[in-house]
């Protein structure tokens, strides 16, 4: 927190604070009072609306939509580093015959929305239900195509020093960008590696639209039996949210781990690399 | 080919749902996301506290859950403008968390001495804000705002589950019609969708110029 935004604050500030601080306070419990007194108006806390989710078999159940939606991230994502270092390189390469193609394919995929390329997958595989596969090749090559440009940034990161040093000694291109460049890249590349693991996660989420077998769709059959709508999201949103503050705490940790000052910095805002490193990782879409 | 040319007026009127969902669900997260922002960047700490946890909430949340809370769940407890206001309001409150997150970190992207000199010429907290520190934020803020109303405008696309008629609406329906076609038809509205991202990446260029201080 940039404390030196304003100084230490006055009395009449402080005052002011005070009372500001107050009506903020006043405010979240309305909030949270009119919340609790509409959810008890409508009678959403009975026993048959919440019940669903402390009854094994639901539970059982969601676990099978959970697990599916972090192994279809999982592979996505590996699978994903690999197109994004291929496609990376290939836009830094010299030859315009790679640099060329390797952009076109970059840039198309991440301009084209996510949902409409996974529903063309799954169109051109003939509609399959309970398939996860359509799902995760949009999820590749919508995040292989971010993480393609976050590795161009992170090897445009490492000092050019490191390169002409090693074009000093005798090595080839290839030796250069193997030996020198990709592991450093990679290093810097990793908080914002994890935080594409985030973005990733969140979109298995729309293997809703696909009838593939992730949390969200698990979450249909629940309320389409039991007629819990507001609750099932809820309780599907509670379990994204600590999946994603697990994730973003292991990027933090993974950050204050390996980075090492004056290092390079890559940050990714919603899909796009930001040249601009400002304090923090940036937002996520 | 004819898929396309056969079925030009309804791609059209699909954009034409996108770009109102982009604009009123822009609209919504541009007006929710600038006071989260403002409140995160705060010198009272509650406030600041309260714009983490509404950032934390909906940033870590899909938008699918969020659509499907606003579409199906609020209008179960009561809570219903209709489905286009809900949809949009689910996906303005999601991107809000977002714009709250650039307006940060584009007033700490300032220099520290900016306000620092500001102060000590003997400017006020509010002077040196709309005098010093947000002229310049709006430039730093500009990039990563492109960026996050870019992914808004492919995010419309999760609206076509919900009985809004837009291009990903119109798209998916051609698959099924036009089983033979589905190539051309994905790059054909895959090409609308990137007019969309270019304009709004060429009028973020246009104010970032315009915006241009020299340090």
């Amino acid at each position: 927190m940039s404390a030196v935004l304003f100084d230490a604050p006055g009395p009449v500030a402080v005052r002011r604070h005070r009372i500001i601080a107050a009506a903020t306070v006043l405010g979240l419990i309305a909030v949270a009072v009119a919340v609790i007194w509409k959810l008890a108006v409508e009678d959403q806390f009975t026993a048959e609306i919440w019940e669903p989710f402390v009854t094994p078999s639901i539970i059982e159940f969601l676990w099978v939509g959970l697990r599916n939606t972090l192994i279809a991230a999982a592979v996505a994502i590996v699978i994903a580093v690999v197109f994004g270092i291929v496609f990376g390189v290939g836009k830094l390469s010299e030859h315009g015959w790679l640099r060329w193609p390797s952009w076109t394919v970059v840039e198309f995929f991440r301009a084209v929305p996510l949902l409409m390329l996974i529903l063309f997958i799954w169109a051109m595989q003939g509609y399959p239900t309970n398939s996860l596969v359509p799902l995760i090749i949009g999820l590749v090559l919508y995040n292989g195509a971010v993480l393609a440009e976050v590795f161009r940034a992170g090897i445009n990161a490492v000092p050019t020093g490191q390169s002409e040093a090693a074009f000093a000694i005798g090595m080839r291109k290839n030796q250069v960008m193997r030996i020198i460049l990709l592991p450093q890249a990679v290093k810097i590349m990793l908080p914002a590696i994890i935080s594409q693991c985030i973005v990733a996660l969140k979109d298995t989420s729309l293997g809703f639209y696909i009838l593939a077998p992730v949390l969200t769709s698990q979450g249909r059959q629940i309320w389409n039996a039991f007629d819990n709508k507001f609750a099932t999201a809820i309780v599907l949103a509670v379990i994204y949210i600590v999946l994603n503050l697990l994730l973003t705490w292991l990027a933090t940790w993974v950050e204050r781990r390996i980075s090492t000052p004056g290092g390079g910095h890559v940050t990714i805002v919603a899909g796009q690399v930001q040249a601009d490193a400002s304090a923090g990782a940036g937002p996520v879409v | 080919m004819e898929a396309l040319t056969e079925n030009w007026d309804l791609i059209l009127k699909g954009f034409w749902e996108t770009i109102k969902l982009l604009l009123v669900s822009g609209g919504i997260a541009l007006v929710i996301g600038v006071l989260v922002g403002v409140a995160r960047v705060s010198p009272v700490a509650i406030l600041r506290r309260t714009a983490v946890g509404y950032v934390t909430i909906f940033r870590n949340t899909p938008l699918v859950v969020l659509i499907i809370l606003t579409y199906y769940g609020l209008p179960e407890i009561g809570i219903d403008f209709g489905f286009f206001t809900m949809i949009t309001l689910a996906m303005g409150v999601y991107t809000a968390s977002f714009v709250a997150e650039c307006i940060r970190s584009g007033v700490n992207g300032i220099p520290l001495g900016q306000a620092e000199a500001a102060r000590s010429i003997g400017m006020p907290f509010g002077m040196t804000m709309t005098q010093v520190i947000l002229p310049q934020s709006f430039r730093l803020v500009v990039p990563p705002l492109a960026s996050v109303y870019i992914a808004l405008a492919k995010n419309t696309s999760l609206a076509h589950g919900f009985g809004i008629a837009e291009a990903t609406f119109r798209s998916k329906g051609l698959f099924n019609d036009y089983a033979t076609d589905r190539v051309e038809i994905f790059l054909g509205i895959a090409l609308g969708y990137i007019i969309i991202v270019e304009l709004i990446s060429l009028g973020a260029g246009l104010l970032e110029r315009r915006w241009r201080v020299s340090r």
